[in-house]
């Protein structure tokens, strides 16, 4: 049991200071531009829920948010099973493990913009090779043009981009289980399917949490790649609700909008996070009763 | 239940040269059908490396290992039907005691009646019938380790048993009820077991047969008398026996066989003899301590040598700083050569 | 059985290998040859290989300026956040307080806050400050989800470490400085590597918040490449150098950590 140390909060101050000059006074700016309509930097006038009314009946902003919620559903659907698959196929020891370990994290480092752009000249037909290489194939294909060609070509950037965050933490998980568990399940006689089912699986709980937390979040806050590869078209084919909420401040200026808009967001998020936190640390707490002192493979 | 018999060595490298290129150095040992046999020895003496290869999960790099006579070496664990149990809990979390100790059966396609009658039996040996329906994943550490070695009881053909120090996360209290247990199914089931430990009590409770191993030897196999009275390796000697046996050079007493570079002899068998009588050395005495049962009494000969000899609470013990005469020689004195093994 | 097992895997793992590479050897193609080359004609190899692309930005200064001020801040701010990151941890590892479940759950909430929502906050605060468009602003911008990151796999790797170890050097007479430097942290040098490599990752490869900050002086290569975009005639040779220069850093770092990655994402904290 930790001791408790109220003076603990000295050693806590400097991240609390840097955060919230980070987060807290911006946040509090967002507040105030919510409940006032800025007509111009002099002329400020209190409008109480006036903004977060309109924003919540604003039917471009429920499209935006179907969009976002398909979109992330999409790329959980698809991302976790890869990822785990992903896990499963890489070497754990020797020399390979270290190379496709680099090759298959390279992806993690790109620069987003630089993601959307690799995927922007991949896909075209005059100079990318997925693009020439449908062409040729007789397959008719343009995001630029085609909605739904865009919404795949956004998901599977995606799906390129960030398989191997999943497929690293699952590798880690399943580096984590003792050798002596794959001993008993062949002297049981499991199948390599109840392998998985009974004994990788259930380890890997923890891990997934965490994998589908953070996938969920980032995916749901996402602006950069999709912008760069389609600028939110065909029309707002893969307009997302950050891109949404850049236009809404950035473009049009509507500060008193965007504002509120941004909290809305914001309070969308965390609602979700608390839920996934709680349920994460309640299977925390199941794994750690059932902890062992394996060694590591 | 089976009869094994090993005649292998096992090294590290494809072509060893040296001693000590061998995880197991050549040996040759039988365990007898139905027996208990524990594989005794310090950290990293290979006592695991056999206990692998008995199971199947490892190959020796060169011999066999027969199980009834049939040669198995290249077979897996399964197709020799050993259980294993592991130094921690090995379980699946997600399923129940009842489902646990049914996997192995289950995977085998025995019929459900037949598994549900034979986990209801093992569980009713192991004292695990009222938890039948309970996850496994929240019980005890020994409850735990019960139902790992369940799993490997539940089958009835099962060849033999191995444990790899399975109480090492039992709380204290609870070991011997464990040890109890295991002599108990031992008793009814009559299966082979071997067990691997470093802790000689365990190690001389359990079995009925010890074999103790050091950097890869088995150095000696026998009964927890004969290696208690003739061990035949000095490591033995020292490492069997608490404290363990004293060493001194075969040339301190006349009389000493031929090729005999040292006398061992145990603490127990030191006693207290009249001054310059045959077999006897002086020493002065260094400590003394009350052990309850016995004195335990310390004493330094001219060369420097520690003497340990354990005496009974009735005896007159001398006093620290007193010299004393300890009787060496006997009946229970053994000899040894310079390659540390027994002469006579 | 196994042997069958083996193909499976293995085929798997080079298909997806394939998928992974091919975009990025494309671009790396494509960063070796000239534009009218790529407009013309359509090849795996380039005909007429040439490093002019790699020269023009080595050369100009508006290219490589990018660079050198993306891993200014991008160090600056990795810098920052391990240092006040390690004491928190410490606390949080350690020590129960009034408010720590809360103060960790702030933190992280800060981690799943869209950068867009502190676009226009952010704007604001460091025109006041009279900060825009330096690499401090950046640096400081990019604390809000890199100092929880590293406060929450730091405290990972803390708990790790016995509390015993503490009490022995406070009884061997250690100061907290003293202990906390040279006994403590090297007991947690993989976590503090794990640490670094997300702070310079996410950091360095974050558009919105880099790009709202700067104009100039501090702008950083993620700028500079969209500026190339929207600028009229597409440079696609030199955007492809410069895009498969910013893969480089990246590559380096992962190549150093390779080892501690598995180790950090085990501790289930990313």
């Amino acid at each position: 049991m930790k001791p408790l140390n109220q003076k603990a909060w000295l050693l806590v101050l400097p991240v609390i200071v840097c955060v919230a000059f980070s987060a807290i006074l911006p946040l509090m700016t967002v507040v105030n531009y919510s409940v006032q309509d800025i007509i111009s930097p002099e002329r400020r006038v209190f409008v109480g829920t006036e903004w977060f009314a309109s924003v919540m009946r604003d039917e471009d902003l429920h499209a935006a948010l179907l969009r976002q919620l398909g979109f992330s559903l999409a790329v959980l659907a698809v991302e976790i099973p890869l990822g785990i698959v992903l896990a499963l196929s890489m070497p754990a020891t020797g020399w390979k493990a270290s190379a496709v370990l680099v090759v298959v994290a390279l992806s993690l480092l790109i620069p987003w913009n630089v993601v959307g752009t690799i995927w922007q000249i991949y896909g075209r037909a005059d100079i990318g090779l997925l693009g020439a290489a449908l062409q040729k194939l007789g397959i008719d294909y343009s995001y630029t043009g085609n909605a739904r060609d865009a919404w795949i070509t956004v998901l599977v950037m995606d799906v390129w981009h960030w398989t191997p965050l999943v497929a690293l933490l699952c590798y880690a998980g399943l580096r984590a289980i003792p050798d002596a568990y794959y001993q008993a399940a062949r002297i049981d006689g499991a199948s390599k399917w109840a392998v998985f089912r009974y004994i990788q699986l259930p380890k890997l709980r923890g891990v997934l949490m965490i994998a589908v937390l953070l996938r969920f979040m980032d995916s749901f806050m996402i602006y950069t790649e999709p912008f760069v590869l389609t600028g939110g078209g065909p029309g707002n084919a893969t307009t997302f609700l950050s891109q949404y909420l850049t236009q809404k401040a950035v473009g049009q200026f509507d500060l008193g909008p965007a504002a509120a808009f941004s909290l809305i967001y914001f309070l969308i998020i965390l609602l979700l996070c608390f839920v996934l936190y709680n349920w994460m640390q309640r299977v925390g707490t199941v794994d750690a009763g059932a902890a062992d002192p394996g060694a590591v493979r | 239940m089976a009869r094994i018999d090993l005649d292998l060595a096992h090294a590290y490298r494809p072509h060893p040269k040296a001693d000590s290129d061998y995880a197991l150095l050549p040996l040759k040992m039988t365990f007898e059908d139905g027996g208990a046999y524990a594989l005794l020895g310090p950290s990293g003496c290979g006592k695991t490396t056999l206990l692998n290869i008995v199971s199947g999960l490892l190959t020796p790099s060169q011999g066999t290992v027969r199980f009834d006579g049939r040669d198995v070496t290249a077979a897996s664990p399964q197709q020799r039907n050993i259980a294993q149990v592991f130094q921690f809990p090995v379980i699946y979390d997600t399923m129940t005691v009842a489902e646990n100790l049914a996997f192995p059966l289950r995977n085998r396609k025995v019929a459900e009646d037949r598994i549900r009658q034979r986990v209801g039996e093992i569980a009713e040996m192991l004292e695990l019938n009222h938890q039948l329906d309970q996850r496994a994943a929240g019980l005890s550490a020994d409850a735990k380790q019960k139902i790992s070695l369940g799993r490997g009881l539940v089958r009835s053909d099962v060849s033999a048993v191995l444990f790899d120090e399975p109480l090492t996360v039992i709380d204290p209290h609870l070991k011997w009820q464990l040890r109890r247990k295991l002599k108990q199914i031992h008793h009814e089931l009559k299966l082979t077991l071997v067990y691997v430990t470093h802790d000689q009590v365990e190690a001389l409770t359990f079995a009925d047969q010890v074999v103790v191993m050091t950097r890869g030897r088995a150095v000696q196999i026998g009964r927890a008398s004969e290696l208690f009275e003739r061990p035949a390796h000095t490591f033995v000697g020292h490492f069997i026996g608490s404290p363990g046996m004293n060493f001194l050079p075969a040339a301190v007493l006349p009389g000493a066989p031929a090729g005999a570079a040292k006398l061992g002899v145990r603490p127990e068998y030191v006693a207290l003899a009249a001054p310059d009588s045959a077999g006897a050395v002086p020493a002065k005495v260094t400590q003394v301590q009350d052990i309850g049962t016995y004195w335990l009494l310390g004493a330094a000969l001219a060369d420097g040598t520690v003497l340990r000899a354990r005496l009974g609470v009735e005896q007159a013990v001398p006093r620290v700083g007193d010299t004393a005469w300890l009787a060496i020689v006997g009946p229970h004195t053994c000899w040894y050569g310079a390659n540390e093994e027994l002469i006579a | 059985m196994k042997a069958r097992r083996f193909q499976k895997r293995s085929v798997f793992l080079v298909a997806y290998i394939l998928f992974a590479l091919l975009p990025i050897y494309w671009m790396v193609n494509m960063s070796f040859k000239t534009n009218n080359e790529i407009l013309s004609s359509f090849s795996f190899f380039p005909q007429q290989f040439t490093w002019d692309n790699y020269r023009t930005i080595f050369t100009d200064a508006s290219w490589y300026s990018g660079y050198i001020n993306s891993l200014i801040y991008v160090a600056i701010n990795t810098v920052i956040s391990i240092t006040v990151a390690l004491p928190a941890a410490y606390a949080f590892s350690r020590y129960r307080f009034l408010g720590d479940k809360h103060v960790f759950f702030w933190l992280l909430t800060n981690r799943m806050t869209p950068p867009a929502v502190f676009l226009l906050p952010f704007f604001q605060l460091y025109s006041t400050l009279g900060l825009m468009d330096t690499h401090l602003a950046v640096a400081l911008a990019h604390l809000v989800f890199n100092v929880p990151l590293a406060v929450w796999i730091l405290e990972g790797f803390m708990s790790g470490v016995p509390r015993e170890i503490d009490e022995t050097a406070y009884i061997d007479g250690y100061s907290f400085p003293r202990f906390f430097l040279t006994i403590f942290i090297p007991l947690i040098k993989a976590g503090v590597g794990v640490a670094c490599f997300f702070c310079f990752m996410f950091s360095w490869v974050e558009l919105l918040l880099a790009r709202t900050l700067t104009s100039v002086n501090a702008k950083p290569i993620v700028a500079t490449m969209t500026r190339t975009v929207s600028a009229s005639g597409m440079d696609w040779a030199v955007l492809a150098a410069a895009g498969t220069l910013t893969i480089v850093p990246g590559a380096i770092v992962i190549w150093f950590v390779r080892h501690y990655i598995a180790k950090g994402f085990a501790m289930g904290r990313v």
